[in-house]
């Protein structure tokens, strides 16, 4: 298959490897410990503290650092284990049709009509350790829903394609059909599911950490809003504290969405921002009236 | 009908599931922090209440599963939910009962301006794509992935802390006495300008994004095209026959959306101290407070299923095709 | 009485260097009160060439060249129209009170969140300011007529018809201005057999009872030579051949026009072996040199991946655009005729 990097999706790869990068490298290249105590107290951003310092002495710029790896696991690992069960969940129901089909899809509406973040909330704190891997497990077994309704819906439309059809007739195995002649068309939609899932529990894991669901000396991005909000910065008027933190958030986030736009133009290319539609003569594409731009001009 | 009487029947379903996940969690999950709790207050709880958490919580190992499920709903049906610790000695019914109304009305106002804000935004946006609206995508997109709290605490730094233009917490000014006065209204709209346009900022971006490119999609649809072969004007073109037909995925989708809705409102609430259902989940999670965590749980999500509801009957208003005429 | 001219209509999708030419230097003209019908497989661009004319091609289309005239009994006094010069406004006022157009898909073209009624109405509200709600209502009940459909379905929304009935709506709307022209771009194809010809025939009887010229578009040749007075048959953007429907079916001029013609079943008359045209329409972005058609062309000799033949008369009614039937300019030494 031939692929061309969009570039929204070349950028949102290019910011994402560079997070990668520093989640695998990230507590070697950190200058400080981000837990370690310093004399400077609350300090803006300078030469020896990049973003400057919290108000017990921690250098933020190391607390970012480390932090991004946890940030990264539980993103990517609740991701993947929510875009299983979504593929199990829905290519099985869009594929078997009928009572399964039925049962599983009320399932997988429940779990997309009950408020995500108050459930996430209750059972991290019946847990007695609120580990990044519990986590993600929480944040996985909430956010595994959406995939499944869209995977549903695609597989519904491919069971009834003639490739599939023909190969059904030839009284091929169930698990052969879907694994062999309906997962290939659906790599795009787990993909963009699959990115979907990872900003989804992203921001979740951010949110229990900022909220102190989860365990406050894992360093992450949302442990440190936590400290940030806990300690009065904003009063302070210390925004060297909060700032990285979210813009690292946001760019992350952007990321992933930019590879999703990309992903989703690929399946659908009416949704392109620009295609060539205008050249240098930049005539207006208005819809409904097709301009008219007489280059020739033999005659008037 | 029978698609309004489907839906609801789908809702209470629902609800059932999460009054089971409620019911389930404490008695699945290891340790036994409820008991903790308990004996920490045990000198200060009424009998009445001791036997209420109980209940709640399944510690009453004598009983069998099915009797104490029974006794959870009977409880659950006269408003029962157990005792606040954080709030000692009220009741969680109260306190949820106190701080439901600043919720609903912020989440409720926000919602809807965000939603018809963003809609507007992205009608225009979708059919006048290659214009300079376009240009609006990558920063709609920044600001969806920023995440609503952190967006709370910006607008606190620079228009609470820094310009002093609006307040930095609470429902309204401290003096005040709440009731249906002019003062109090007066107060509370100040109070809920920088949550609500925090909340509005960050959730905008979706509803234009999602437009936009359904607008997209349905603008080479045949009867747009046929639309504008007929010489109509072009806003009853886009209006009519394109938006019309964009806004149905919005407003399915809607119901999806309002979990993360009332996540987002939730932790607004809790950035800015006001005093609604997310400041005090704020305060239950901090205390560790499990009758109240649920009671908010529970509360929420019966919140949400009766939001779908309303969705779904307008759903129904706007798309003939669902409706059954004889 | 010429009602439409095209002259030299050139389309293309997107601009600048990559641009597609869909449709090159189309010559056509409609007479008042004919049917014309526009032949050619999927892709060759005769809905393309329809949708121009009434500028309401989707972006990235953009006219390059060419005038379309309208010669309306309207707008006698002050010569023809050239409808690719109308400002947006006066090409809304222009557009179904002159032309309208029947679309292809018949399930899609009527708005699926406005009833009928509502739908008709639109038309007359942007068109005849003055009418007032009840004279709508009661021009609708008697467009539906028409078309014979009962009154009642005015308040139905488009998901309660079926096919047939909704193509005849659309036909009634279609008629509701009594324009000069009526495009019909695949008005059938979504409907069965029996359907479609109930409709055909019925558009035909209105046609002799209203007076409007007829633009029919179909990749169905029978049901052309059948429902046409005159055919043009379009191949990869160009007009190949045009002659009286009759006269192509007896003896099509231009390889191309008989291979499509064998592609069908003849509705009546004696049985013919259907042959088909081997290969399939060229990618608009790599035309051949030359005839476009020489690749797949039976007939296909020296001069034919060459020059592109110009469409020429042959005789009093009809021309083609085939080196059978023309002398190549630079090779004199080339064939004459069949």
């Amino acid at each position: 298959m031939r692929f061309r990097v969009n570039p929204k999706t070349g950028t949102g790869l290019g910011v994402l490897g560079f997070f990668v990068l520093i989640a695998a490298i990230g507590p070697w290249i950190a200058p400080y410990d981000p837990s370690a105590m310093g004399p400077d107290l609350l300090r803006p951003p300078s030469m020896r503290h990049p973003f400057g310092t919290t108000q017990t002495g921690q250098d933020v710029f190391s607390q970012i650092l480390v932090g991004t790896r946890g940030v990264l696991v539980v993103g990517l690992v609740a991701g993947l284990i929510a875009t299983v069960l979504s593929v199990v969940v829905g290519v099985t129901a869009g594929f078997l049709g009928g009572t399964a089909d039925e049962v599983l899809s009320a399932l997988s509406n429940v779990f997309l009509v009950v408020p995500a973040l108050p459930l996430i909330i209750i059972v991290v704190s019946f847990l007695p350790d609120a580990s990044d891997l519990v986590i993600a497990l929480a944040i996985s077994a909430t956010g595994w829903a959406w995939g499944a309704r869209v995977l549903r819906a695609q597989t519904l439309s491919l069971r009834q394609r003639d490739h599939v059809e023909a190969a059904r007739a030839t009284g091929e195995h169930t698990w052969r059909l879907i694994v062999f002649e309906v997962m290939p068309n659906l790599t795009a939609v787990i993909a963009s599911g699959f990115v979907g899932t990872v900003i989804f529990a992203v921001l979740s894991e951010i949110t229990l950490s900022f909220i102190g669901v989860a365990n406050i000396s894992n360093w992450n991005w949302g442990t440190v809003l936590f400290w940030a909000q806990n300690n009065q910065a904003l009063a302070q008027g210390a925004w060297w504290w909060f700032v990285p933190a979210g813009l690292s958030i946001a760019l992350l986030g952007t990321a992933l969405s930019l590879i999703n736009f990309g992903i989703d133009e690929f399946v659908n290319p009416r949704l392109r921002t620009s295609g060539r539609v205008r050249g240098e003569k930049g005539a207006r594409t208005r819809a409904g009236f097709t301009p008219v731009v007489r280059t020739g001009g033999d005659r008037s | 009908m029978t698609f309004l009487l489907r839906r609801a029947a789908f809702y209470l379903v629902t609800a059932w599931a999460a009054i089971t996940i409620n019911f389930v969690l404490p008695r699945m999950l290891p340790g036994d922090p409820v008991q903790t709790m308990i004996t920490r207050f045990q000198g200060r709880l009424s009998a009445d209440a001791i036997a209420s958490l109980h209940v709640l919580f399944g510690l009453d190992a004598g009983e069998s599963l099915p009797t104490q499920y029974w006794k959870y709903w009977e409880n659950l049906f006269r408003g029962d939910l157990g005792l606040s610790f954080t709030f000692f000695p009220t009741t969680v019914t109260d306190v949820v009962a106190q701080s439901l109304p600043w919720t609903l009305s912020l989440m409720g106002v926000t919602t809807v301006i965000s939603f018809v804000l963003g809609t507007l935004i992205g009608v225009y946006a979708g059919w006048r794509r290659g214009s300079w609206l376009d240009g609006l995508l990558p920063v709609t997109t920044f600001f969806s992935a920023i995440p609503y709290f952190w967006l709370g605490l910006i607008a606190i730094a620079v228009f609470a802390v820094n310009l002093r233009a609006f307040p930095a917490a609470g429902g309204y000014a401290p003096g005040v006495v709440p009731g249906f006065t002019a003062e109090f209204v007066g107060s509370a709209l100040y109070h809920a300008v920088l949550p609500g346009v925090t909340i509005v900022v960050s959730s905008v971006a979706g509803w234009v994004l999602g437009m936009r490119n359904m607008m997209v999609t349905v603008s080479s649809e045949d009867y747009v095209v046929a639309a504008h072969a007929k010489g109509l004007p072009e806003r009853r073109v886009m209006l009519r026959y394109a938006a019309r037909n964009a806004v149905l995925p919005s407003v399915s989708g809607f119901a999806l959306s309002l979990g993360f809705i009332v996540g987002g409102t939730l932790l607004v609430e809790m950035v800015f101290s006001y005093p609604g259902i997310g400041f005090v989940l704020f305060q239950a999670v901090n205390a560790k407070d499990y009758p109240l965590m649920q009671g908010i749980f529970l509360i929420i999500t019966l919140a949400v299923l009766v939001a779908n509801l309303l969705a779904d009957v307008v759903y129904l208003l706007l798309d003939p095709r669902t409706r059954k005429v004889s | 009485m010429t009602v439409l001219e095209i002259r030299d209509l050139s389309v293309d999708y997107g601009q600048g260097d990559d641009a597609v030419h869909a449709v090159s230097s189309v010559d056509l003209t409609l007479e008042r009160g004919e049917v014309l019908g526009l032949a050619g497989e999927s892709g060759s661009g005769k809905s393309t060439l329809a949708h121009a004319m009434t500028r309401l091609l989707p972006p990235p289309g953009v006219i390059t060249s060419g005038e379309v005239l309208y010669h309306g009994r309207r707008s006698s006094s002050d010569g023809p129209v050239d409808v690719l010069g109308l400002t947006p406004k006066e090409l809304r006022a222009f557009r179904w009170s002159e032309v309208s157009v029947v679309f292809q898909g018949a399930m899609n073209s009527l708005n699926p969140v406005s009833t009928v009624e509502q739908q008709l109405g639109d038309v007359f509200r942007a068109h005849r300011r003055d009418m007032t709600a009840a004279r709508r209502t009661e021009r609708s009940r008697e467009l539906l007529d028409l078309v014979g459909i009962s009154a009642d379905r005015l308040s139905a929304y488009p998901h309660q018809l079926s096919g047939g009935t909704r193509q005849r709506v659309m036909i009634a709307m279609a008629l509701a201005l009594e324009p000069e022209i009526v495009v019909m771009d695949e008005p059938t194809t979504a409907l069965d057999v029996v359907v479609q010809r109930q409709i055909l025939e019925k558009m035909m009887r209105l046609r002799e009872q209203l007076g409007f010229a007829v633009v029919f578009i179909t990749h169905d040749i029978s049901l052309l030579v059948e429902f046409s007075d005159r055919i043009a048959i379009v191949y990869a953007g160009r007009v190949v051949e045009q002659a009286p429907a009759r006269e192509i079916y007896r003896a099509a001029a231009h390889p191309y026009s008989r291979g499509l013609l064998n592609s069908f079943p003849a509705l009546h008359g004696e049985r013919r072996p259907l042959t088909g045209i081997p290969g399939s329409p060229p990618d608009l972005r790599h035309v051949p040199s030359g005839c476009p058609f020489h690749p797949r062309c039976p007939s296909a000799f020296d001069p034919c991946d060459q020059d592109t033949p110009a469409l020429v008369p042959l005789g009093e009614h009809r021309s083609a655009a085939c080196w059978l039937h023309t002398t190549s300019p630079r090779r004199r030494s080339g064939v004459g005729a069949t």
